[in-house]
């Protein structure tokens, strides 16, 4: 007899301790004299339940987790007698929190070999690019449109209008960049469609390329993601060798080839102006817009810069999934969203769900609370320059504008939990502290507004002068939202402002004059 | 732990040379020397501006802007706690603190033997099984006081 199992190579995975797994799952069936085919996938996600292995019986997988060294030998003795196992999950898919979700992206991450293009194409890869080779332009540009995919690295932007603007670009050379840094704490989309999933990334750059006219693309990916990289640069030889990327994409007539670079440890080149900026070989120094990188991008050439999951999402939208995919979500928020539930959070992973669930399902019956069994303070929506939200706002729906109008974001969809020991000066000070050390210093407010930031919020820690420190805080927080270059310098106050409006408490004793005012 | 060459100037010219050819060629380059050198070495970074026809600012510019280019090497194992706001939640504030004590450094040294650098990093993606950690290129998840002892004192080894 024979085994098949399924063991995550995904860095989370990894991080505890899917590959010892591994080899302990050899180990343990040549000891029982059995033959084991051992295939390395992607994460599904679940990730308070890695490492999660899944084993082939019959049509179904079914899974065991989360799977320690010493549970190794009783978990394949269970298998082999199709007994009960106290680790025993059942059939993968049918797990209540995967069952929920709706994976429209993440279809195939968790399920296929990441390594294995024809295992791609047996789960419906590659369908969009062939359907995008019989289209014009237009029709691409029309289904992209007609999806109402928005630009999922956070700023929101109609991706069908940023592309369409590229192709009516008349020009020599134009470029299609992934924006893979995926620096916000609380998210790990990216890096885990990358690791899990590539080629639905290569295909989505790759009909990106067709669409607009750019022969090359680049995956700009950060220098903390070694696993990700390494599984991109895989997936980009063999759709190479595979005829998808090169002279003749899919035997057409279009060229299309992709590079993986390496970023270096600067937060804020995943602002993509940035980001095209590293890539060209300098300091990530922001540029003022316009020009727009859809006009004037890499090298000064019209360029599609979006970010990993809004390519991850095109296959699906090309493979005659436009309207599918509009048909989910609320208001101008459509399709899916892949959440991701982070820090101290009892069922932490990634969820994909239309837009429109409130935030409090999300925390509360998704994610099951803190695994720390204490109540649920705050939790951080967006990244380092999301705001902090406290339980009275848990009404608010997952989608852009709801956010937006409780001064809130949504970002990369990352959502990180905090219990009630969290105290919220010290948070509102290391947001400021993290755009000083990570600020590129073209802009004065960011630059030197984080640094005095961090200052102030020290002395209102200190009790020193509190109420005219807050003042002073709230104005500098102005001048940066309204006066820095990019997100980082503008977007700090949020995640400063939120913790003081909702946690005034933290911020030592309230001051009559302020209360007033508010 | 990694092994790395000592700087020699030709098999520096040799590196460059091989990456000159790239759109954007300096962070790859960079990138290059390290991964041989284990840092980037001084001398390297005149001779990356004249292959590449940029002055020695920029060059130099360019290198001082990101967190990872190291001017001299580091100590033999690198240790990389994660300090970003999921790992915080987590716990990770108490564990940093615990690492810096057993190491008798603050974050962003290296113990005076040369043993053991200790390193801030900002988000592994690895938030969903914080608090975590990367040790020699190595990721660690789920970090508690008794796997953080050990992470120590595998580095310390």
């Amino acid at each position: 007899m024979s085994l098949r199992v399924f063991v995550p190579r995904d860095a989370a995975a990894v991080a505890v301790g899917a590959d010892d797994i591994a080899s302990k799952l050899e180990q343990a069936a040549a000891r029982r004299g059995i033959a084991i085919d051992i295939v390395r996938t992607g994460s599904r996600g679940l990730y308070w339940l890695e490492p999660m292995i899944e084993v082939a019986t019959g049509q179904v997988r079914v899974a065991f987790g989360p799977v320690s060294e010493r549970d190794v030998a009783s978990v394949i003795d269970a298998i082999l007698a199709g007994g009960p196992h106290a680790l025993r999950l059942g059939i993968a898919e049918e797990i209540p929190w995967l069952k929920r979700q709706t994976r429209l992206t993440f279809a195939r991450c968790g399920l296929v070999d990441p390594r294995s293009l024809a295992d791609y194409g047996t789960h419906g890869g590659y369908k969009g690019l062939e359907r995008a080779l019989a289209l014009t332009s237009d029709d691409i540009l029309a289904d992209v449109t007609a999806s109402g995919l928005r630009g999922r690295g956070g700023a929101g932007f109609p991706t069908g209008i940023k592309w369409k603007t590229v192709a009516q670009t008349v020009t020599d050379r134009k470029y299609v960049v992934c924006n893979a840094d995926e620096g916000d704490s609380g998210t790990f989309a990216d890096r885990m469609i990358m690791e899990g999933d590539p080629f639905v990334v290569i295909e989505g750059m790759t009909i990106a390329g067709v669409a607009v006219g750019a022969t090359k693309g680049y995956i700009y990916i950060r220098s903390e993601y070694p696993h990700a990289v390494e599984a991109m640069n895989a997936a980009i030889a063999a759709a190479r060798r595979a005829g998808f990327l090169g002279s003749r994409v899919g035997g057409s007539s279009h060229g299309f080839d992709l590079e993986v670079r390496v970023g270096a440890g600067a937060y804020v080149c995943g602002e993509e102006t940035s980001l095209l900026e590293s890539l060209e070989g300098r300091r990530g120094i922001v540029r003022a817009k316009p020009p727009l990188p859809a006009h004037k991008g890499l090298f000064g050439k019209p360029t599609v810069i979006n970010n990993v999951l809004s390519f991850a999402a095109i296959p699906f939208i090309l493979a005659g999934g436009a309207k599918a995919y509009a048909d989910f979500g609320m208001g101008r928020s459509r399709g899916t969203m892949p959440i991701q539930l982070a820090g101290n959070v009892k069922y932490g992973g990634l969820f994909e769900t239309a837009f429109g669930m409130t935030l409090g399902e999300l925390v509360d019956d998704v994610g099951g609370g803190t695994f720390t069994g204490r109540d649920v303070r705050a939790v951080q929506v967006g990244g380092p320059l999301g705001a902090y939200f406290p339980r009275a706002l848990f009404d608010t729906p997952f989608d852009y504008e709801a956010f937006a109008a409780r001064d809130g974001l949504i970002g990369h969809g990352g959502i990180v939990v905090f219990d009630d020991t969290v105290d919220m000066s010290k948070q509102a000070r290391f947001a400021m502290e993290f755009c000083a050390i990570e600020s590129c210093g073209k802009c004065t407010p960011c630059r030197i507004g984080s640094t005095r930031g961090a200052e102030t919020i020290d002395k209102i820690r200190a009790g020193e002068r509190v109420s005219e420190n807050i003042a002073v805080m709230e104005d500098l927080c102005n001048t940066m939202k309204f006066g820095s270059l990019c997100a980082l310098g503008g977007f700090t106050p949020y995640p400063v402002m939120s913790a003081l409006k909702h946690f005034r408490e933290d911020f030592g004793p309230a001051p009559t004059r302020l209360q007033a005012a508010e | 732990m990694t092994v790395y060459e000592t700087w020699d100037a030709e098999r520096g010219a040799e590196i460059i040379a091989g990456h000159a050819q790239v759109e954007g060629a300096t962070l790859v380059i960079l990138h290059a020397i390290q991964k041989t050198f284990g840092h980037v070495p001084e001398p390297a970074i005149p001779m990356i501006a004249s292959t590449l026809n940029l002055s020695r600012a920029e060059v130099h510019g360019v290198f001082t802007f990101y967190h990872d280019f190291r001017r001299k090497p580091a100590g033999r194992h690198v240790l990389k706690l994660c300090r970003a706001e999921a790992c915080q939640a987590a716990g990770g504030d108490v564990l940093a603190a615990r690492a810096e004590a057993r190491l008798g450094i603050a974050l962003g040294n290296t113990t005076p033997d040369e043993r053991v650098t200790l390193e801030p990093i900002y988000c592994l993606g690895l938030c969903a099984t914080a608090p975590s950690a990367m040790l020699d290129g190595r990721v660690v998840g789920r970090l508690d006081e008794a796997r953080i002892d050990a992470l120590v004192a595998e580095a310390q080894r």
